[in-house]
């Protein structure tokens, strides 16, 4: 279990060291001198000089890289040029909000998805078969932000059953709508990845053999071919926790909601680098932790796999 | 999973003696009985066509803005047989503007998902078919990009760069490479061990002659399937950077932008603004995702009922 967890944990070091370096490379490509954009128009030529050298910019790109990667490893990620908070503190600051919306978008994903994979299985080309699936369908094309206007039109306007957006006093309410908006996407596909791995697994033999001794159709469904299904559907949440993070940037925008995506939209419209460089180091930390997680909880899922 | 590949193989001889059918036209076949897939062809086909046609079937210009020839009237009409979809603040036709908007959305979906079929598969093709460091390090940067939430990556990377339509193309395009890679990748490292490659190399072919003549023909039916549903993604990604500012830039008809521009006059009731290019891309990506998921059925016969 240990030494499974050990090599799961050094294997993600050298994608953590290639996204370093990406947003190094991204970041160093700017047309336009940081120092300026922070000092704004009023800089004089000596305070600009002064600020590149204090910030490192004169400095080779290759020691520039060293003391980045040594800095984004210690999280010493540098002050935002807007306001006198550190990046740390300005990401920190905003993580709860962004939590609570993920938690609740995967869970109603989850909750959602899963059951009406199944039922779409099970009654596969029954009427609701095909609605959930034309649901599941629409649920992937349909583009977020747009969803996320019709429902607060619906529901906070015409409906009136949502104050409306922002965070209230941090009342749960107001996290109702955007985590159903955000859940929508990842509930389309988890209800689609069930039905079809469920599908496949209800034809093999041992479910032939489950039925064949006698058990009931629920027994055979929840206890036999559920837990195999899940698998597939394990690894997608997984992956699926990227565009999570990318759909948290337009709902929060949205819904106004004060977590990391509205942070980084705020970062990006102020050209506000350090903050931007921050935003976009931590959601891919993120995707990386969620995965190594997904991956240490497959033998749960699945004891075939071992942990050696 | 080399079975999965003999049984393909095997499927194509039968079909092949009893029909004298290649696996395009027996997939051609399956696709046509598949009345989702057709139906997400069609509307692919008709929202191409009015891309295309575009002048010929709207009466005004996209940027025409009636304030000035009609007076503060023409501002929000709502839909009605002068202005199909209603007119915008500006006084603009907003179904002129949603057909016109089909020619950004498509051509960004078709550009940058060339461009990212190109390094993908490419990429994809040398990691699998040459093995050891240069698949290692390939590999490596394929998980490196997937790391990266995509909005967000491609976001701050149209911030640096100064706004222009092939930049955008090649911000998408050299981001979203990935899968590709991933799926070439996975096809070639399978075919490799095939006696046929085998034979093409015990006859004296070079390296790319084995890759361009007898690889990759056949890894094409994945890397359509895949390229299908990319597309789809591609376009409702471009409108989601649009919808926050960061994409196409006004007055250029752009769907995304359409909906944040109307966004506040959707609150107090003026609705059509938003809702008809939302619809529009939505139907558009149902389309690519209908045919994409028809498409894959057909192409993969294991899943053949």
């Amino acid at each position: 279990m240990l030494n499974y967890v050990i090599r799961r944990l050094v294997g993600a070091i050298p994608v953590l060291i290639g996204v370093i370096a990406v947003v190094f490379i991204l970041t160093t490509i700017v047309p336009g001198d940081p120092a300026r954009i922070m000092m704004g128009q009023r800089g004089n030529p000596e305070t600009i000089a002064k600020i590149r050298h204090e910030m490192g910019l004169d400095k080779p790109l290759s020691i520039q890289f060293l003391d980045f990667m040594k800095n984004a490893l210690t999280l010493n990620l540098g002050k935002s040029y807007r306001n006198n908070m550190t990046v740390v503190e300005a990401i920190t600051t905003r993580i709860p909000v962004t939590f609570k919306l993920a938690f609740f978008a995967i869970v109603i994903a989850i909750l959602v998805g899963v059951p009406l994979g199944i039922i779409s299985a099970v009654k596969q080309y029954s009427w609701i078969d095909y609605g959930a699936m034309f649901f599941a369908i629409l649920g992937i094309s349909a583009p977020v932000f747009w969803v996320a206007l019709l429902s607060v039109v619906l529901f906070c306007v015409i409906l009136g059953w949502i104050p409306g957006t922002g965070t209230g006093n941090g009342e749960l309410i107001y996290y109702v709508l955007p985590s159903i908006v955000l859940g929508l996407r990842p509930a389309a596909l988890i209800a689609r990845l069930t039905r079809s791995s469920m599908l496949e697994i209800v034809r093999q033999d041992y479910i032939r053999t489950a039925r064949a001794k006698g058990l009931s159709e629920r027994v055979v469904i929840m206890r036999h071919a559920l837990r195999n299904a899940l698998i597939p559907v394990v690894t997608v949440i997984g992956i699926e926790v990227a565009s999570l993070l990318s759909g948290v940037v337009i709902t929060e925008q949205i819904f106004s909601l004060p977590g990391i995506g509205r942070l980084s939209v705020e970062a990006l419209t102020n050209r506000d680098f350090p903050v931007i460089r921050g935003v976009v180091l931590f959601m891919a930390f993120i995707f990386v932790l969620a995965n190594l997680i997904v991956d240490l909880s497959y033998p749960f899922f699945d004891p075939r796999i071992k942990y050696d | 999973m080399k079975t999965k590949i003999e049984k393909q193989k095997e499927e194509k001889n039968i079909n092949q003696k009893m029909e004298g059918r290649s696996l395009w036209a027996d997939g051609w076949i399956r696709l046509k009985r598949n009345k989702l897939a057709m139906f997400g062809m069609w509307l692919i086909i008709i929202i191409c066509l009015a891309a295309i046609f575009a002048p010929y079937i709207t009466r005004y210009d996209p940027n025409e803005q009636f304030i000035w020839t009609e007076g503060p009237s023409a501002k929000l009409v709502p839909p009605c047989s002068k202005y199909w979809f209603g007119t915008d603040v500006y006084g603009r036709d907003i179904y002129t503007r949603v057909i016109y908007g089909a020619r950004i959305s498509l051509q960004i979906g078709f550009a940058a998902t060339a461009i990212s079929v190109i390094i993908g598969v490419i990429l994809g093709s040398i990691a699998g078919y040459y093995g050891g460091i240069i698949d290692d390090f390939i590999s490596w940067l394929t998980n490196v990009i997937f790391a990266f939430p995509f909005l967000l990556f491609v976001l701050a990377l149209v911030a640096y760069l100064p706004p222009s339509l092939p930049l955008l193309y090649m911000a998408i395009g050299v981001i979203s490479w990935a899968s590709f890679a991933r799926v070439a990748r996975g096809q070639v490292i399978q075919l490799k061990e095939m006696e046929f490659v085998e034979a093409a190399t015990a006859i004296g072919s070079h390296d790319k002659r084995i890759i361009f003549k007898h690889i990759l023909p056949n890894i094409l039916a994945p890397i359509i399937v895949q390229t299908t549903l990319e597309i789809g993604s591609i376009i409702m990604l471009e409108s989601s950077l649009s919808f926050l500012g960061f994409g196409i830039q006004p007055p250029k008809p752009a769907w995304g932008y359409m909906i944040s521009e109307g966004k506040q006059y959707f609150l107090s009731g003026q609705w059509w603004w938003s809702v008809f290019p939302g619809l529009a891309i939505m139907i558009l990506v149902l389309g690519f995702n209908l045919f994409g998921d028809g498409l894959r059925d057909a192409l993969d016969p294991r899943l053949k009922q």
